[in-house]
């Protein structure tokens, strides 16, 4: 018996990738030549699993601002925002981000992953109650077990499970937490918040929703699903990611609660680690006024979804009920999606590659995250890839 | 409120999906290393054993089970 023993199935399935010559987890991005293509594991590839939805990373701006960011405030802040990490930039992307929510408190957090988790083991705590969808990413599971509070989990999407569970609480909802997210990172499918709010209103407790994927891309404002399906004034709180559609790193919590700036000293994970860089910070803001200003972004973003997912569908491949800017192909068999996701790798076209444990189900998937920032060319060129699967 | 030997035996009966049939079953019987169950297979369970007593079970109490009689004893508390 030794310590490493639980990482047997680990070390396996490397060596049976390593023995078939296959690199998809930690693939190597050598080359950079756009928002869209680079050179990843020796082969020139459009990139379609980076979660660059707006294709921001190399906007002329971003660049410009996390620049000057470096020549004036250098390359880090060297410490935690309690001590000497906070400069006026993140407070003044704290504003910014409470302005563009329409909500009067913001924290920003050094990562998606940081604030996700630290609102979720923070909110709630012993003798609270948290409920939460049973495909909720990994580092809200990760917050809630850190959290002391108990934790229920209900079927995902499953509004009547979700009510049957708050019923059964009675008046423990007074300290519920009910944890979603607006759409799922895996399927690409959105939550129905506009029943989850209903519901909510009628038996109480408290809702945070994960808008790490759905961050301009949803909403007449590009807020996410709450202001797509108008029910803003329901969720209490709001978490998502800088990483994504807006192309930097880092993440945050907006709230009307003002209990919002306490909670912020009782985060551990916003307490005990380094705030965000200054030029992570400037490129942050340049792409959030970039969201604002060019809505025609998220339009391009949603043809592209759509003509992706269309032309999956048309070829044949079991897609996910939803269309989104997360396109996700189930492949029922493991090696059949290893095997593929090297082929399209070959192909010229990147994509992620998840397997059990974590796919929601047991099957595999070859996940596609579109950007606005591909070409309709591209485009056809990843479906043209895709069908050589099919017929190989 | 059912007793444990109510409660086992109906656990049994939600386990048979996930067993062979020449498996036998018993208190002792381990979900994870000995009947072969997955994480995601585990959280299946739950989820029938939530509809059949009618309760929602805290994952919290999910690192201190490892046999049916472990899971039994905790919906003993759970099931009014």
């Amino acid at each position: 018996m030794s310590l490493f023993d639980k990482f047997q199935p680990i070390i396996d399935i490397r060596a049976e990738l390593q023995q078939l010559g296959i690199m998809p987890f930690g693939a190597v991005t050598e080359k950079l030549l756009s928002a869209t293509e680079g050179i990843v594991n020796g082969h020139q590839v459009i990139l379609a699993g980076t979660n660059n939805y707006l294709g921001l990373t190399f906007d002329p701006a971003c660049i410009a601002a996390a620049k000057t960011a470096i020549d004036e405030q250098g390359t880090g802040t060297t410490g935690s925002r309690m001590a000497n990490g906070t400069f006026a930039e993140h407070l003044q992307l704290e504003q910014e981000l409470a302005q563009f929510f329409d909500r009067r408190h913001a924290i920003v957090f050094s990562t998606g992953y940081a604030a996700t988790m630290g609102m979720a083991s923070t909110l709630a705590g012993p003798g609270d109650v948290i409920v939460l969808d049973a495909d909720s990413h990994a580092s809200l599971y990760d917050g809630v077990r850190l959290s002391g509070a108990d934790i229920i989990r209900f079927r995902h999407n499953d509004v009547a499970d979700l009510e049957k569970r708050l019923r059964r609480l009675g008046d423990r909802t007074a300290n519920t937490l009910i944890i979603v997210e607006g759409i799922y990172s895996m399927l690409g499918d959105q939550a129905p918040l506009g029943e989850i709010a209903t519901v909510k209103r009628r038996h109480g407790g408290m809702l945070l929703v994960d808008e790490a994927h759905s961050l301009g891309m949803l909403g007449d404002h590009g807020r996410g699903v709450a202001e797509a399906q108008g029910v803003e004034d329901a969720v209490d709180f709001i978490v998502g990611t800088f990483s994504k559609s807006l192309g930097a790193i880092g993440g945050y919590c907006v709230s009307n609660h003002p209990q919002l700036e306490a909670v912020r000293f009782a985060t551990r994970s916003y307490i005990f680690t380094a705030s965000p860089s200054p030029s992570v910070i400037a490129s942050t803001r340049a792409a959030l006024r970039l969201l604002q200003q060019r809505p025609e972004l998220r339009e391009r973003l949603w043809v592209n979804a759509q003509r992706l997912y269309d032309g999956l569908q048309a070829l044949g491949f079991r897609m996910s009920p939803q269309v989104s800017p997360v396109v996700a192909v189930t492949i029922g068999e493991r090696d059949q999606a290893i095997g593929w996701w090297q082929r399209l790798l070959e192909l010229g076209v990147y994509v992620n590659l998840v397997m059990p444990p974590a796919s929601p189900t047991d099957n595999s998937l070859l996940r596609c995250s579109i950007s606005a920032a591909h070409s309709r060319a591209q485009i056809d060129r990843i479906l043209d890839a895709f069908a050589a699967l099919e017929s190989a | 409120m059912p007793d444990y030997n109510e409660i086992i035996s109906r656990m049994y009966r939600l386990l048979q999906p996930f067993v062979k049939p020449e498996v036998e079953l018993s208190g002792d019987s381990e979900l994870v290393t000995e009947l072969g169950l997955t994480s995601l297979q585990v959280m299946t369970l739950i989820e029938h054993i939530e509809d059949e007593f009618d309760i929602s079970v805290p994952l919290n109490i999910l690192p201190d089970i490892r046999t049916i009689g472990d899971l039994a004893q905790q919906l003993e508390k759970l099931v009014p």
